[in-house]
């Protein structure tokens, strides 16, 4: 990788529009939700991208964190994310990979989106691997051939440009609004400067997502050594807007062969090998039905002008 | 769709792949005239890909396929979100996504031809995407619009002035249309066609030709004499 | 085995932690119940074979409960799980929020079919709900949640759910709900217009397309509710509604199509 002090000016170029992967053609929803006459305005544009951050954002800022955590553990140790070429498939980076993508698509409900977060993904690693060329963005290209899912793609890429996990949720979250919110401009053509307004209306609300994405990952590994030592389910969480991904219990681990995850494999590979791929099951999943039935009626609909 | 790009491709190497040429200009020129004219006369000697650019549909895909001009399979759609000339100059990932699936799945091609949506008279391909291009004229627009120049009408390896059987309709001066043309043009060529009464567009079909041979000819040199980029107009 | 109905669980005070159970096992090649255990408020009953109501969840949980229920499902078996009624969840007398815990194993050849009467929340309540379901390869699952944003006209408490389902330790569906949240609630992205939600998971062999994922197989849509295939072998049936006739309509119509989307 090459050698930055910091991945700030990396993150700006990560996250600027005119970064040259696809993104300009997707909407993220507006379309159909302006076909629909769900989006008129300012107003409602304001409501569905704070929906839409405090869930699809949420959790594609997790998985971009993941993801750039991991490209990082395995950029610093070539032979695999744990050291060790050992004959555990599981420390294979190009399954971790697989696995990754596999919590993305677990997380995605509707097809539509699933393809259209593959498309971008794939765009993207293949921009990326010319813009900040690495053995980890080629890793994943080879581990998940079709594409991987976009959020993956992007926490590849940040890692790739020198950027740090919070970095890497931050773009994510960013990108879950700023595509929908210049598709209304185009669509409606709203006011681009009432829209930028909301888009800085948004700027807090961007942090927490990404800090909240964070925190998922590390809170997972107290989690971790919490279950093993006293197991089961954690209280209630009382949760706030959208750090909510910073409280909740433990995924399913129920005990038995059927869990292919570190947690079950990791005792030998020491904390840090631990924490990696454990986290990845109780990541954010905050579903958005609506987006979902907005995803799958555009695909439906032959008269469009953006992929999603 | 989706390529499996296991070996990094440049786009900007052109090594041993298929040519792609780019074919944009304004709304209704004949753009998509023009690629099934091309399908119809260099399909029994080439292999082809099309991408198309709608704007709106996937109509200019769907109308190539039922022309029946080319394997259906071969023609892919790309969508562009409303700005059709971004997906061909600014941000080409899909284009390329979607050239590069054609050669993986029916490679290797002779040609890969990409029409842009229409657009104005400002939007051409980026040499990322385009190894040459063709910018689409047509006369009903009137004879003003060569001298009007932009980048297409200028820069563009061929400028292609169509529906020349409309020219006594609408008034336009081919002579006129073909002096301005010059004389923005710095000597590139300039083809009048009317696909309407050519449904092969020959001219056009064999300046594509040349083309391709040529370009397989210094793709073949520059696999001879190790990996030089052969960047030069043809 | 059984225990008799509760009186109303809003009379109480005290909150309560419950611990109830269903356990399934294959005896002569049939269903039999090997365990049912009752904690009230959450009581069983067995209403035929391989079928059980749970009787009392109609008032409660209340703030400061913990209800767990684990339902294991032998290999080979067959199990459904109904309820007699709505569950309201209630605010309560305790600070603290509810607590609903669905612990599911789905054994080899086995089946769960789980469709519960809606889940009511009450304003002022806070509630949260964590479902696991763990299904081996070749499981079969019906599992269906609807969820309605306070009784008539009511604003609704806080709840937050989860569901985590896995086929053979692989993840097929993981989702949170946030409900009562200002950020989620009014907007077009997340609930529109709705005031319940509804969604059931269709899982098993039938559903695992031989899996093209370049080609994703295409979701069945109509008015207010998708059935949509997922990565893994299954399907989810979703649905927005405002009211719980609607939602349940919805649902039926997304379920039919749900199962129509069973590689033949
Ligand atoms: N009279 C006449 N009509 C033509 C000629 N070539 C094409 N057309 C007609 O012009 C119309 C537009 O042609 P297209 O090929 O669809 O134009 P296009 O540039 O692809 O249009 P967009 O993709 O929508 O920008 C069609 O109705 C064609 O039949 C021609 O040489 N003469
Ligand atoms: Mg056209």
């Amino acid at each position: 990788m090459r050698d930055r002090p910091t991945g700030d000016a990396a993150l700006l170029l990560l996250a600027d529009s005119r970064l040259p992967a696809g993104g300009h053609a997707h909407s993220g929803g507006a379309e159909e939700a302006v076909r629909l006459g769900t989006i008129t305005g300012p107003e409602d544009l304001a409501r569905f991208l704070r929906g839409r951050l405090a869930t699809a954002g949420l959790v594609s800022a997790a998985l971009a964190a993941a993801a750039c955590e991991f490209a990082a553990a395995t950029a610093d140790h070539p032979a695999g994310p744990y050291g060790h070429a050992g004959p555990d498939p599981d420390a294979d980076p190009a399954a971790l990979w697989r696995r990754l993508d596999a919590e993305a698509d677990a997380r995605t409900a509707s097809p539509a989106q699933r393809e259209a977060s593959r498309v971008q993904g794939r765009l993207l690693v293949r921009s990326a691997r010319r813009i900040w060329p690495s053995a980890v963005l080629d890793e994943l290209a080879k581990a998940v051939p079709e594409g991987a899912h976009h959020p993956i793609a992007l926490g590849a890429a940040a890692a790739a440009a020198g950027c740090d996990p919070y970095q890497a949720a931050l773009a994510a979250a960013y990108n879950s609004v700023t595509g929908p919110a210049t598709a209304a401009v185009r669509l409606l053509g709203l006011d681009p400067v009432t829209v930028h307004r909301l888009l800085a209306d948004l700027a807090p609300a961007l942090n927490d997502a990404a800090h909240a994405a964070c925190a998922s990952l590390i809170d997972d590994v107290v989690h971790g050594v919490a279950q093993n030592g006293a197991g089961g389910h954690q209280g209630p969480a009382q949760n706030t807007a959208t750090q909510d991904g910073a409280k909740r219990d433990d995924p399913p681990h129920h005990g038995g062969a059927t869990n292919s995850g570190p947690t079950h494999t990791g005792s030998a590979d020491g904390p840090a090998a631990k924490a990696l791929g454990s986290a990845w099951p109780a990541l954010p999943g905050h579903a958005a039905p609506a987006l979902d039935l907005l995803a799958e009626g555009h695909r439906g609909n032959p008269m469009k002008l953006f992929v999603s | 769709m989706g390529a499996q790009h296991d070996d990094l491709h440049d786009a900007a190497d052109p090594h041993g792949r298929a040519l792609r040429l780019g074919i944009g200009g304004p709304v209704g020129s004949g753009k998509t005239a023009l690629v099934a004219a091309l399908c119809r006369s260099l399909g029994p000697s080439m292999r082809l890909g099309v991408v198309t650019n709608d704007i709106y549909t996937t109509e200019d895909a769907e109308f190539l396929r039922r022309a029946g001009v080319l394997d259906p399979e071969r023609i892919l759609a790309v969508q562009t979100g409303c700005c059709p000339h971004t997906a061909i100059r600014d941000d080409i990932a899909a284009n390329l996504d979607a050239v590069e699936t054609l050669e993986e799945r029916f490679g290797p091609l002779d040609l890969v031809i990409v029409e842009s949506g229409g657009d104005n008279l400002t939007a051409t391909f980026s040499r990322g995407l385009a190894d040459r291009q063709i910018f689409v004229l047509d006369v009903s627009g009137g004879d003003k619009v060569p001298r009007k120049g932009g980048p297409g009408v200028i820069t563009a390896d061929l400028l292609v002035i169509n529906k020349t059987d409309l020219a006594p309709l609408v008034g336009a001066d081919l002579t006129v249309m073909s002096r301005d043309a010059a004389a923005v043009r710095d000597g590139r060529p300039v083809l009048f066609t009317s696909i309407r009464e050519d449904r092969s567009a020959h001219s056009v079909a064999e300046w594509v030709t040349s083309l391709v041979n040529t370009w397989k000819h210094s793709n073949d040199q520059a696999h001879d004499h190790t990996r030089t980029t052969p960047t030069t107009a043809a | 085995m059984t225990t008799p109905l509760r009186s109303p669980a809003a009379s109480r005070t005290a909150s309560v932690t419950a611990r109830a159970v269903i356990a399934t096992e294959l005896s002569d090649g049939r269903t039999r119940l090997e365990t049912l255990r009752s904690d009230p408020p959450l009581t069983l009953r067995q209403t035929g074979p391989g079928l059980v109501h749970l009787v009392s969840t109609g008032a409660g949980p209340l703030g400061g409960d913990r209800l767990e229920l684990t339902i294991d499902v032998a290999p080979g078996t067959d199990l459904e799980v109904r309820s007699v009624a709505s569950t309201l969840v209630l605010p309560g007398s305790s600070p603290a929020g509810s607590v609903m815990l669905i612990d599911a194993r789905v054994g080899a050849g086995a089946s769960l079919r789980f469709s519960p009467e809606p889940t009511v929340l009450a304003a002022g309540c806070s509630h949260r709900m964590a479902v696991r379901l763990s299904l081996a390869d070749d499981a079969t699952l019906f599992w269906r949640e609807e969820i309605v944003f306070g009784r008539h006209g009511e604003r609704p408490g806080r709840c937050r759910t989860r569901f985590d389902a896995t086929v053979a330790g692989r993840p097929l569906l993981r989702q949170e709900l946030l409900i009562g949240d200002p950020a989620v609630d009014a907007g077009p992205a997340v609930y529109g217009d709705a005031r319940c939600v509804g969604s059931t998971l269709i899982a098993g062999q039938r559903w695992d397309a031989a899996r093209d994922r370049k080609q994703e197989r295409r979701a069945t849509i109509g008015d207010g509710w998708a059935a949509m295939p997922l990565a893994g072998p299954g399907v989810l049936a979703s649905a927005l509604a405002g009211d719980t006739v609607e939602l349940r309509s919805r649902l039926e119509r997304a379920e039919s199509a749900a199962a129509l989307l069973a590689i033949s």
